[in-house]
Formats: C-alpha cells, sequence, structure tokens
C-alpha cells in the first residue's frame, strides 16, 4: 500500500510531466500502429488471393515476429539515430506481423462458394472485395488489429531507451533515481494502456463479427 | 437461347481437354440438362458459358449475342447463375441475397424490395418470415429456394444451374425438383442445368446431354434418350432400369384407355405410369382404374417403357 501511496503523491505533485509522457506514448503507438497498418492491410490484399506469396508473407511475418522488440530497437539505432522516427519505425515493424497475418488468413478464409457467386452473379473484383471478401474477413482483420494494438502500446515502453520518449521514461528515471512513485506510475499507466486497447479493439472485433454475420 | 459452337477447353498442362469440340443448342424458354460422370466436362461447360472459365476454342452465343466478345461482368449480370452448394452470402439476410444482382444493376430501393417479395413468393417462401433471416437461420431446402429466388432476381432470359439440389436430401430434393420444373416452365427461362443425376436430368431437362471425357455422346430429349441410347456407355450410364424411368415421363392421360372397369382405388390422370405400374404390382393386378372412368392396363405399358424404332410413342 505504500508504494501505491508513494505512486498518487508522485502523480499528484508532477501532472504535468506524466501528461506529457502519456501523451508521447500514445504519439509513438498510435503513429507506429497507423503506419504498420497503412502497410500490413493493403500488403495484406495484394497477396492474399496468391497461395505462394501468401504463403511467403506469412513466414515472413512469422520471422518478423521473433525478433525482440528491443533488438529491433538496438538494429535501427545505427541506422536512424535516436528519437521519434526510430522509435515510430520500430513499432510499425512491432504492428505489421499480426495484422498482415490475419488478414491474410481471414482473406483466404472466404468461403469459397461465396465467392464463386459474387463473381458469377456480375460482381467486380472490387465490388467482390468491398461487399464480400472484407465483411468475412473482418473478424480476423480486427482481431490482428488488436494483437498489434496491445502489442504496440507495450513495445512504446521501450522507445525510451532510444530516447524515444513515452512512459518508459518514467519507469528509466524511476529506477535511475530511485523514485517508486515515478516507476510505479509508468508502469501502471502502462500496463492499463494495453489493457485499455485489448478492451476497445475486442469490442470493434465482436462488433465486427456480428456485422459479418459470424457472431 | 443459348449456342454453344465447336466450344473447348485445354487446362494448361492437362493431357486431354477438358472439354472437345462441344456443340450444342438449347432453344428459347427449353432447359437442357448436362450430366455424365464426373470430370465429363459438364460443369466446366457451364462456367465456360458465364465465362468463370475461358474458353480454350469454339464460339459462345447467347440470345443471339457473342458472349465471348462481351463483357463478362455485364454478361453475369444478365445470366441467372444458381451454384452448387447455393453459396449464399452468409454475412447477408436473404432479402439482401436476392437483391444481390439488382442492386449491382442499379435498381431503385422501391424496386428491389418489391422484387424480393415477389421472387420469394415465387419459390415458395413468405417474405414476412424469411427476408431478414441470415442464410444460417434456414434449412438447406430453403437455402437453395433462396439460392434459385436469388438467380431469378433480375428477371434473366437465362439461368445456369450447377448441381442446384445436391446439398438437400432425397425427399426433398424430389419437391424442389417438381416446383422449380414447374416455375422455368412458367417463366419460359432457357435453361443450361448440371447434374450427375439421371433422373434429374431426365425430370428437368427438355433436353438431355451427355458427355463423356469432354465430348457430346447423346443429346437428345429424355423419352428419345432412354428409348434408343447410342451406345453402350449411354446404356450403362442411364441404368439397368431405363425402360423404369422412361415409364415416369409419361402420364396416365397420354396412355390408352380402356373401357373394362377394375375394381379398387382409382389413380388420377395425371399420375405417371411409373406410378401406375407400381400401383399395379402392389395390388397385385394387370390393370388399375382411373378417375373419370375406364382403367389402364398393363400390357399398353411396353410401348411407353421401351418402344421398338418405328413404333416411337408420343413424346412428351
Amino acid at each position: 500500500m505504500g508504494a501505491l501511496a508513494e505512486g498518487l503523491s508522485w502523480l499528484r505533485a508532477n501532472p504535468g510531466i506524466f501528461l506529457g509522457a502519456l501523451g508521447e506514448h500514445l504519439l509513438l503507438s498510435l503513429t507506429g500502429l497507423a503506419i504498420g497498418i497503412a502497410l500490413a492491410l493493403p500488403l495484406g490484399l495484394l497477396v492474399a488471393r496468391r497461395a505462394r506469396l501468401a504463403e511467403a508473407a506469412i513466414a515472413a511475418a512469422g520471422l518478423l515476429r521473433t525478433l525482440p522488440s528491443l533488438a529491433v530497437l538496438a538494429a535501427l539505432l545505427p541506422l536512424l539515430g535516436v528519437g521519434f522516427t526510430p522509435s515510430v519505425v520500430a513499432l510499425a515493424l512491432v504492428a505489421l506481423p499480426p495484422v498482415l497475418v490475419n488478414a491474410v488468413i481471414g482473406l483466404r478464409g472466404v468461403d469459397s462458394q461465396a465467392l464463386e457467386a459474387a463473381t458469377g452473379l456480375g460482381m467486380t473484383a472490387r465490388q467482390r472485395l468491398l461487399r464480400v471478401e472484407l465483411p468475412l474477413a473482418a473478424p480476423l482483420i480486427f482481431a490482428g488489429l488488436r494483437i498489434a494494438a496491445v502489442q504496440v502500446v507495450s513495445g512504446a515502453a521501450l522507445a525510451t531507451f532510444i530516447g524515444g520518449g513515452g512512459l518508459g521514461d518514467l519507469v528509466t528515471q524511476g529506477m535511475a533515481l530511485l523514485e517508486t512513485g515515478r516507476l510505479l506510475v509508468g508502469g501502471i499507466a502502462i500496463a492499463a494502456l494495453a489493457l485499455g486497447m485489448e478492451y476497445g479493439f475486442g469490442r470493434l472485433e465482436r462488433a465486427s463479427a456480428r456485422w459479418s454475420g459470424t457472431a | 437461347m443459348i449456342e454453344l459452337c465447336d466450344l473447348s477447353k485445354h487446362w494448361p498442362g492437362a493431357p486431354a481437354p477438358a472439354v472437345a469440340g462441344l456443340t450444342l443448342t438449347v432453344p428459347e424458354g427449353t432447359s437442357c440438362a448436362l450430366i455424365g460422370p464426373s470430370g465429363c466436362g459438364k460443369t466446366t461447360t457451364l462456367r465456360m458459358v458465364n465465362r468463370l472459365v475461358a474458353p480454350s476454342g469454339g464460339s459462345i452465343r447467347i440470345g443471339g449475342q457473342d458472349a465471348l466478345r462481351a463483357d463478362p461482368v455485364t454478361l453475369r449480370r444478365g445470366i441467372g447463375y444458381v451454384i452448387q452448394n447455393v453459396g449464399l452470402f452468409p454475412h447477408r439476410d436473404v432479402a439482401a441475397n436476392i437483391a444481390t444482382v439488382p442492386r449491382l444493376l442499379g435498381w431503385d430501393r422501391a424496386r428491389i424490395a418489391a422484387r424480393v417479395e415477389a421472387v420469394l413468393a415465387l419459390v415458395g417462401l413468405d417474405p414476412a418470415r424469411f427476408a431478414h433471416r441470415l442464410p444460417r437461420q434456414l434449412s438447406g431446402g430453403e437455402r437453395q429456394r433462396v439460392g434459385v429466388a436469388r438467380a431469378l432476381a433480375a428477371d434473366p432470359p437465362v439461368l445456369l444451374m450447377d448441381e442446384p439440389f445436391g446439398a438437400v436430401d432425397p425427399v426433398l430434393r424430389g419437391r424442389l425438383q417438381e416446383e422449380v420444373l414447374r416455375l422455368l416452365k412458367q417463366l419460359r427461362k432457357t435453361v443450361l442445368i448440371v447434374t450427375h443425376d439421371v433422373e434429374e436430368a431426365i425430370r428437368l431437362g427438355d433436353a438431355v446431354a451427355i458427355l463423356r471425357a469432354g465430348r457430346l455422346v447423346q443429346h437428345a430429349a429424355p423419352a428419345e434418350l432412354l428409348a434408343h441410347p447410342a451406345d453402350g456407355f449411354v446404356a450403362g450410364f442411364l441404368g439397368q432400369d431405363r425402360a423404369l424411368k422412361r415409364l415416369a415421363l409419361f402420364t396416365i392421360a397420354e396412355a390408352p384407355r380402356r373401357a373394362e372397369p377394375v375394381p379398387g382405388e382409382p389413380l388420377a390422370a395425371t399420375a405417371t405410369l411409373h406410378q401406375a405400374l407400381a400401383e399395379m404390382l402392389a395390388r397385385g393386378t394387370r390393370a388399375v382404374p382411373v378417375v373419370g372412368g375406364g382403367s389402364l392396363a398393363l400390357d399398353d405399358l411396353p410401348g411407353f417403357a421401351a418402344p421398338s424404332p418405328g413404333t416411337e410413342a408420343r413424346s412428351p
């Protein structure tokens, strides 16, 4: 209980520092997530209908996923230096695999009879994508977004190591200064953000399942 | 009218063509059943008609228009398509499924809503009960009906049906065949049906085309086909009991009526000779009474079951 009280009193004394770190963290995470999604979704659409490319994409994503976030950050340091940009690039790389894999699996799993009907009844490729493929793949695509969001928000805590800022700063500073309150506020906030993402995107996922008639 | 001329399909790498030199005409307002063992090219042929498969050679004309020159998307919107296993969109309700082609054609909402109600009624589903159900909330038979309704939605002159009743049990299949037969006659559609079921082919087809290894072996009206199979392959494919199957093509009304009265429950004149024969066997008699007087005798059936050449019984 003592630690919690310390955290609260630190928060009361330094609301500006906390909000600044939170803002940075969200900016880092959302930018990284957005870039990751912007790359992974079109890529997924592109490869999903080509069996070999799809397999290759899933294998590559699996490889990327096994790399520890900290290792990616460290590897980017000599290439991109320190600060916001390399952090965002690293987070985009974290977001990419789950979004890509789920998009590919979701699109490939669409009922082949429904696809045959869509084409046979005279839908153009675009109409088929928008009216049949995406709605039916939506639950898996949203599950990919949820996983990516949670991983990015957690991963953004490491941005502090290459000067990217965010809530991770509170943790490292708290450790360096032996300031338990600061440390705790940073840690709890990161955990709460991850849980919030899980909950928010989970709701989206369930809504999409109802929308696609698979719930 | 559907005219296939010298149509062929070679899949790259395949040793033999899937379809070879197929020439076949389905006259306006009639139906033709494509039948043959699996791998005979019947489904490939059907899928070439709506350009889901690109032919390697030959020509296709639909209503006089060159189908291979048309824009495939426009072409498909003008052809009703009932696909194997129905293929309803699982995320769309019945009304939205049926409205697929009208929507693609840009009909206004009121016209689409009216048309959805009309075709639902046409296939025997109450619009009030079914319009807003999802496909997974339907029974197999209801799904098949919705599949047919979807194909009929934009009132296309030509219909393609790929194993339309494959996914339901035999009893229900019989009933659906009956209803669809009535519907297609009433609407005067030109229909190409793919099936592997001989009974279904002779029941639904005004003509039956038998394919073997991509080639047309025989193309004839069911009565002609069952009476005179072109070769041993066709005879074997139609089955040992083809004479019995042929009896199912005629009704009591078409057979000679004898004056002598016969005891027992009379049969309706609309019953088939196949049913009449079954009754005679069940009753152990050589004749059955007919509603409205007179009787049908066993001795008059052979001419319908297997007419000898030259003494052809009247075709239906």
